[in-house]
C-alpha cells in the first residue's frame, strides 16, 4: 500500500516536471540547434578529415595516419607550436594582469569614469582587420609613427614587422591591446560583486590598498579572474588574424610569428591540402583541451568559489 | 487566463527565434523560372576578381542583354585574394556562379574535376564564334584532354613603366629597344637619389611582373616544356634571379623586400613619381590611368622590357568557362560565346579593360587610353613566354615565396633557395599523373 501511494506520487511530480523539462528544451532549441549545426558538426567532419586526403572539391581519400605522421616529423608545425605559446605565454598574464588593474582603478569613484570604461572597450567594436591595419600602419619600417616617434627622440628606428625578434612582439602587443577592453568589463563585473563590507572591515583594521588588494580583492574576483583567463588563454591559441593582416608571405619573418591556426589556414585554403590541414588543427585542438583540464584541476588550488 | 497568454507569447518568441535561424541558410544562386522556357527572365552570374575590368565586363554584359532581353547579367567583382578561396567553396556546395574567368593557374584543377561545362561542341555548332579568331596559343590554355572549356576572353604581357619627368631631369634617355640588363642597371643607379627618398626601379619578390621576366630574357626557365621538371635548378635560372635580388640588395637601386613588407608600396611609389621604373602587367593600365587623370603632372611612358641575352616577357590569358551544374547552362553557353565575337571584344577593346584575345582588336585598346602609349604591349606578344602553370603548382606556387623570401632578405645565397626550391617543386610535379 505504501509503495502504491510513492509510484502514484511520482507520476504525479512527473507529469508536472516533463511540461516543465520540454518548455526548457524548446527554448534553448534554436541555440542547441545552431551549435550542432555550425560547430559540433564541423568538429566531427574535421576529425575525419584529418585521415584522408584532399584534391579539392569535397573529393577525398583515406589515408590512415599519415597527415599525423607527416606532423609529428614537420619543422614548421614544431615552430608554429612555440610561436602558438610564446604569444599566449605573454598576452594571457600581461593581458588578463593589465585589465585587473584598470579594471579595479575604474571601479573606485573617479570622475569621468563612465568616460574611461567607454573607451577601454571601444576596441572591442572595432573588427579585428580595421584594428590589424592601424597598427600595420603604426609599425611601418619607414612611415610608421612609432619611428617617427622613436626617430624624433633619437632612438634607431625598429624594423618592426620584418625582424625576427621585434615580429611576434608586435602581434602581441596587438594581442594584449585588444583583449583589454573585454577582460576589463568582465572583471568589473566581478569586482563590483565584493560586498564593500570587507572593504570596510579593512579599513577599520587599518590595511593600506595593496594589502587590501592582495588579501580581499584577488580572492573575491578569482571565480572571474578564472573564466577571463581561461578565455583568453583559448583565444591566444588560435591567434590568426593579426598575423595574417600584419605579416606577409613575402615577410622573412613569418616563421618565427606563424601560429598553428595560420599554418591551418594556408594548407587547407592556399595549398588546398585540407586533409594535413585538418591534422593541424586536432593537434591544436589536443592542445587546448590539455590545457582546459590541467586549469580545471588547478583552480580548486587558487580559486576561492564562497 | 494570464497564463495561457505567457504561453502565446512564449511560443511567438520560439518560433520566431526558429524561423530566423532557419532563413539564414539559404544560398546565394540566382533566382529564376524554369531553365527549359526562353522566355522567362533569366539572370546570369559572372564572377570576376578586377574591379579595374568591371566596367569593360558590364559594358559588354549590356549589349549582350540589349540582343538577349530575357537574359540579365550580374556582374560580381571578388579581390584575387579571395576569389580562388570563394570559388572553390562554392564548386564543393554545387553553387559556382553561371559564368566565370579562369586563370592558367587553376584551370587543369576545375578542368580536371569536372567543374566545367564542356564546349567543344558548342562551339562547333556555333555560327558567332570561331576558335581560328584567337592565337591557338590562348586557345590551348584551356584545353583538356582535347576538349575546349573556355573561350579566350584577354591576353596580357608585361612591360616598362618609367616617370618621363625623372628621366628629363638626370638627362636620361627614354627605354628603347637598343636597352639590355647593363643599361638598365646604369640608369637605375643614375635615376636612383636617397636623398630624396627616390629609387631607380622597384625589385619587389613577384613572379609575373617580377623575376620570372628576367629569368626568362637570360635563357633559364622557371619550368621543363615537359612539365616534369623544376627550372630553379639551371644555372641560367639562377643567375637571372641572382640579378634581380642584387638590385635591392647590392646596387641598391631599388628597396629591399624587408621595405616592402614594412610598409611600401611599388605601385604607390610609382604613382607618386618616387621611382623611375617599374615593370606591370597590361592589367594595372587602368589603375595608371586612372592616377594620371588624377595627378596631371604624372607623365608616364611605357617601353618593352629591356634584353637580356634575349628578348622576353611574361604572357597569360583568361579565359570565360560555365559551370558544368549551372542551371542556365544554354543562357550562360550564348553569353560566353556573345564574349567571343568581335564586336563584344571591340567593346572590351574600348573599355581599355584588357587586351582582348580576338586577333587584330588589340588596336582598340591602345587607342581607348589616350594618357600613355601602350603599343608595346601587344607588341610584345611574339617574344613572350606563358606564365608557368600546372597542375600541381596551388602547392609549388607557394614555395616559391616561401624560400626565395630569405635570399631576399639576405639571409641565404639565391643558389642555396633556388636548390631547396627546385627539390619541393620537384616533388610536388611527380605527383601529377
Amino acid at each position: 500500500m505504501g509503495t502504491e501511494l510513492n509510484k502514484h506520487k511520482k507520476l504525479k511530480l512527473s507529469k508536472a516536471k516533463l511540461s516543465d523539462y520540454s518548455w526548457g528544451y524548446l527554448m534553448i532549441a534554436p541555440t542547441i540547434l545552431g551549435l550542432i549545426v555550425l560547430n559540433i558538426w564541423p568538429l566531427i567532419q574535421t576529425f575525419y578529415l584529418s585521415f584522408q586526403s584532399s584534391a579539392g572539391f569535397g573529393i577525398t581519400q583515406f589515408v590512415g595516419l599519415d597527415n599525423y605522421k607527416k606532423l609529428i616529423g614537420d619543422p614548421e608545425v614544431l615552430s608554429a607550436t612555440i610561436n602558438t605559446f610564446k604569444y599566449t605565454l605573454v598576452v594571457v598574464p600581461a593581458g588578463v594582469f593589465l585589465s585587473l588593474i584598470i579594471a579595479v582603478l575604474l571601479n573606485t569613484n573617479i570622475r569621468g569614469k563612465s568616460l574611461y570604461r567607454t573607451i577601454y572597450f571601444l576596441p572591442m567594436v572595432a573588427a579585428p582587420a580595421a584594428i590589424a591595419m592601424v597598427w600595420k600602419w603604426l609599425f611601418m619600417s619607414d612611415f610608421g609613427l612609432i619611428n617617427l616617434i622613436f626617430k624624433g627622440v633619437g632612438l634607431p628606428a625598429v624594423n618592426w614587422l620584418t625582424s625576427g625578434g621585434t615580429a611576434l612582439f608586435a602581434v602581441i602587443v596587438v594581442g594584449i591591446w585588444s583583449s583589454l577592453g573585454f577582460n576589463m568589463i568582465i572583471l568589473l563585473a566581478g569586482l563590483q560583486e565584493i560586498p564593500t563590507t570587507f572593504y570596510e572591515a579593512a579599513d577599520i583594521d587599518g590595511a593600506g590598498p595593496v594589502s587590501k588588494f592582495f588579501k580581499i580583492t584577488l580572492p573575491l574576483v578569482s571565480p572571474t579572474m578564472f573564466f577571463v583567463v581561461i578565455t583568453t588563454l583559448i583565444g591566444s591559441l588560435q591567434v590568426f588574424d593579426y598575423i595574417y593582416m600584419m605579416i606577409y608571405k613575402t615577410n622573412a619573418a613569418l616563421g618565427s610569428v606563424q601560429s598553428l591556426v595560420y599554418l591551418f589556414y594556408d594548407y587547407s585554403f592556399i595549398q588546398l591540402n585540407k586533409g594535413y590541414g585538418s591534422a593541424i588543427i586536432v593537434w591544436l585542438f589536443i592542445i587546448i583541451m590539455v590545457i582546459t583540464a590541467i586549469q580545471l584541476k588547478l583552480q580548486k588550488k587558487w580559486v576561492h568559489y564562497d | 487566463m494570464k497564463k495561457s497568454l505567457k504561453k502565446l507569447v512564449a511560443m511567438t518568441v520560439c518560433s520566431l527565434m526558429l524561423s530566423t535561424a532557419l532563413t539564414g541558410c539559404g544560398t546565394k544562386t540566382s533566382t529564376s523560372g524554369s531553365s527549359t522556357s526562353t522566355s522567362a527572365p533569366v539572370t546570369l552570374t559572372y564572377s570576376i576578381w578586377d574591379t579595374n575590368q568591371e566596367p569593360g565586363m558590364k559594358a559588354m554584359a549590356d549589349a549582350f542583354t540589349k540582343k538577349n532581353p530575357n537574359i540579365k547579367v550580374k556582374v560580381e567583382v571578388t579581390p584575387w585574394d579571395q576569389y580562388w578561396t570563394k570559388l572553390e567553396a562554392a564548386g564543393t556546395g554545387g553553387a559556382l556562379p553561371d559564368v566565370f574567368w579562369m586563370h592558367t593557374n587553376n584551370f587543369d584543377k576545375y578542368s580536371s574535376a569536372n567543374m566545367l561545362l564542356d564546349l567543344t561542341d558548342k562551339i562547333k555548332a556555333s555560327s558567332d564564334v570561331k576558335l581560328s579568331n584567337f592565337p591557338t596559343p590562348l586557345v590551348d590554355l584551356f584545353v583538356n584532354t582535347g576538349k575546349n572549356y573556355g573561350l579566350p576572353k584577354d591576353y596580357d604581357t608585361v612591360g616598362l613603366w618609367y616617370n618621363k619627368d625623372l628621366f628629363d631631369k638626370a638627362k636620361i634617355a627614354y627605354p628603347d629597344s637598343t636597352w639590355d640588363w647593363a643599361k638598365f642597371l646604369d640608369a637605375a643607379q643614375k635615376l636612383t637619389d636617397k636623398s630624396k627618398g627616390i629609387y631607380g626601379y622597384t625589385a619587389n619578390l613577384d613572379t609575373q611582373q617580377g623575376y620570372y621576366d628576367f629569368v626568362y630574357q637570360n635563357n633559364g626557365t622557371i619550368l621543363s616544356d615537359d612539365k616534369k621538371t623544376s627550372g630553379y635548378s639551371l644555372p641560367a635560372t639562377k643567375e637571372a634571379i641572382q640579378f634581380y635580388v642584387d638590385l635591392s640588395l647590392k646596387y641598391k637601386v631599388s628597396p629591399t623586400q624587408a621595405q616592402f613588407d614594412g610598409g611600401m608600396n611599388g605601385g604607390d611609389m610609382l604613382k607618386s613619381g618616387k621611382v623611375a621604373m617599374g615593370t606591370y602587367g597590361s592589367w594595372m593600365v587602368a589603375d595608371f590611368k586612372a592616377a594620371a587623370q588624377k595627378d596631371t603632372s604624372l607623365h608616364l611612358g611605357l617601353a618593352a622590357l629591356p634584353k637580356g641575352k634575349t628578348n622576353a616577357t611574361i604572357y597569360n590569358g583568361l579565359g570565360n568557362v560555365v559551370a558544368h551544374n549551372s542551371k542556365h547552362a544554354e543562357e550562360a553557353w550564348k553569353f560566353v560565346e556573345y564574349m567571343g565575337t568581335q564586336e563584344a571584344n571591340v567593346i572590351q577593346a574600348n573599355s581599355g579593360a584588357a587586351i582582348p584575345a580576338f586577333k587584330d582588336v588589340d588596336k582598340g585598346w591602345t587607342e581607348a587610353t589616350k594618357e600613355f602609349d601602350l603599343s608595346a604591349y601587344p607588341a610584345m606578344l611574339p617574344i613572350s613566354h606563358i606564365f608557368a602553370y600546372s597542375k600541381s603548382k596551388p602547392t609549388w606556387e607557394p614555395l616559391e615565396t616561401k624560400y626565395l623570401k630569405d635570399a631576399f632578405y639576405g639571409k641565404t645565397t639565391v643558389s642555396d633557395a633556388c636548390d631547396k626550391l627546385a627539390k619541393d617543386m620537384n616533388a610536388a610535379l611527380a605527383t601529377e599523373k
